[in-house]
């Protein structure tokens, strides 16, 4: 849909991840039992799952939004578990986009994009400007600079918090359930972006509900349930031949909504 | 129910909306035989002679305003900025992970809050030079009214302000944060501007009361260039023997607080639209 282009000098997106025995609790509530994965450098990898299965905290606790319990996540070639880790420093090389948007609603989506490179990055307000201006073109809002979020749809606020973290140059992005607060008519335009990026070589760690999205652009897939890696593999294999029970009732429910809500009913 | 089961189901034979109308009727005749028997009554030109006065009222122009007001508006100013300053200090202490700045700002804002205000007057204008003989706390009337002002109003605008910072989702400090923001970077540039705009009603309030409030100079010794209007209508209503002054200095209040009590509610009803 837009031209995604990349400009020399940007960092190249190819940050890789490293999870191994990530383990979580809320209190005495464990959330992730033991995590192991991978996303290598210019990977995209959809984690699917039930909702309640950890997926929004395993991502969370890759920018230590949540601290983990144990194990270790390294991240752009940081161990974020280091105490002694500059966690600011690794946050601004990761960008997050969140199910909620998040955007600053005192802040016009050209502000949303610029704030942090002004006040982390210390870029000159030109300069912030310019590439603002420059990633809101890239996700298909160039006309909407000068509204703020509460006069955007929730798709065109999605697309400005992607173009908020994008203007961090970010090496790897993270996307919490990117599409779930929108109408399906919305849908679209965010997965279009998503798309476009994943083509462009970005490292993307992507939880979701959009099978056809992991299908077509997803190089792995992660199915998880209860707090645990219950399969993973290329979305051929987890989507179209999953070869655990649990799996496969999951993605029956998703993938026929009819058949969800027989099971629901019973 | 039908008109007519409503008839017959009234006891003494009245329905409903007779009785009510025989009532208001009741209240509107009592209240107008009030009103017309304190106009007949009254003494009006005795009443005019001390509390209306023109030439008395004119003689109060331009101090009035030139130093009454002026003052007021000072005083107030300046409790309302050290206030506004205090408050938003121990609402972040009070936020604090750190366990000692919240029992501080949990102390101050009981201590200032239980105090009355008259106390804090007393304490900063005659207890601490009583104390500290020689000391004088900087910029005389001023500074003296404004730190009593401030101290107090802090108390409660830190309540207020926290208010506000834990009124904001709390996705927004994630987001600063997720993009490389530190804690007090994302408070200062995100958090404390929306929390600002929700709490810009209820600190309108507090200007009002701190404007009404800083008649409580009154009690310290001040100089004549130095009175605000509460002082200024009194003294002059001794020196004239007339209580015209006192009327002039109330009104002068009221063309400040009324607006701007007007201003928040309006800023209070536009923000409910907005939600």
């Amino acid at each position: 849909m837009t031209s995604l282009d990349k400009r020399p000098g940007e960092p190249d997106g190819r940050g890789a991840i490293e999870i191994s025995g990530l383990r979580k609790s809320f209190g005495t509530n464990e959330v992730l039992r033991g995590i192991d994965f991978r996303v290598g450098p210019g990977e995209v990898v959809c984690v699917i799952g039930p909702s309640g299965s950890g997926k929004s905290t395993l991502l969370r606790c890759v920018n230590l939004l949540e601290e983990p319990t144990s194990g270790s996540v390294n991240v752009v070639g940081v161990d974020v578990t280091d105490p002694d880790a500059d966690i600011d420093a690794v946050r601004r090389r990761i960008g997050m986009v969140f199910q909620s948007f998040n955007l600053f609603p005192h802040l016009t989506a050209l502000g949303n994009v610029m704030i942090a490179q002004r006040k982390v990055l210390k870029r000159d307000k030109a300069e912030a400007g310019r590439i603002a201006r420059e990633n809101l073109e890239r996700v298909g809002l160039a006309d909407k600079i000068g509204s703020y979020p509460a006069q955007l749809s929730g798709g065109q606020q999605q697309r400005v918090a992607i173009a908020r973290a994008l203007a961090m140059g970010p090496e790897v992005m993270l996307f919490d359930e990117p599409t779930s607060a929108l109408d399906p008519e919305l849908v679209g335009d965010v997965l279009g972006v998503m798309r476009g990026l994943a083509e462009q070589g970005m490292t993307m760690l992507v939880v979701t509900h959009e099978m056809s999205f992991a299908r077509e652009v997803a190089d792995r897939v992660v199915f998880m349930d209860a707090g645990a890696v219950v399969e993973e593999g290329p979305p051929a294999r987890v989507i179209d031949d999953p070869s655990h029970e649990r799996t496969r009732t999951f993605l029956s429910r998703v993938l026929d909504p009819a058949a969800a809500r027989v099971g629901e009913g019973e | 129910m039908t008109a007519e089961q409503m008839k017959t189901a009234a006891p003494g034979g009245l329905s409903r909306r007779r009785r009510r109308q025989l009532s208001l009727g009741g209240q509107y005749g009592l209240f107008i035989v009030v009103v017309v028997l304190v106009i007949v009554l009254a003494d009006w030109s005795t009443l005019q002679r001390n509390f209306a006065n023109w030439d008395v009222a004119k003689g109060l122009f331009p101090e009035v305003i030139t130093v009454g007001l002026r003052n007021t508006a000072v005083y107030t100013a300046v409790g309302f900025g050290l206030g506004l300053g205090g408050g938003l200090l121990i609402a972040l202490m009070r936020l604090s992970s750190v366990p000692p700045y919240r029992a501080f700002a949990t102390a101050y804002i009981e201590i200032f809050r239980g105090l009355p205000l008259l106390l804090i007057f007393i304490f900063v204008g005659v207890g601490v030079p009583l104390a500290f003989p020689g000391t004088n706390i900087p910029g005389g009337a001023v500074g003296q009214a404004g730190l009593s002002l401030g101290l107090a109003a802090a108390a409660y605008m830190a309540e207020t302000i926290r208010a506000g910072i834990v009124a904001v989702p709390k996705g927004q400090m994630e987001a600063a944060r997720s993009l490389g923001m530190s804690y007090p970077r994302a408070m200062w540039s995100i958090i404390i501007p929306q929390a600002f705009r929700i709490i810009i009603p209820p600190l309108t309030n507090q200007l009002v009361l701190l404007c009404k409030d800083s008649s409580l100079v009154l009690f310290l010794g001040i100089t004549l260039e130095e009175r605000e209007l509460t002082k200024f209508g009194r003294d002059l209503a001794g020196q004239v023997g007339n209580t015209t002054p006192i009327i002039v200095a109330g009104i002068c209040y009221l063309l400040i607080t009324i607006p701007l009590s007007l201003l928040a509610r309006r800023l209070e009803a536009r923000q409910r639209e907005a939600r």
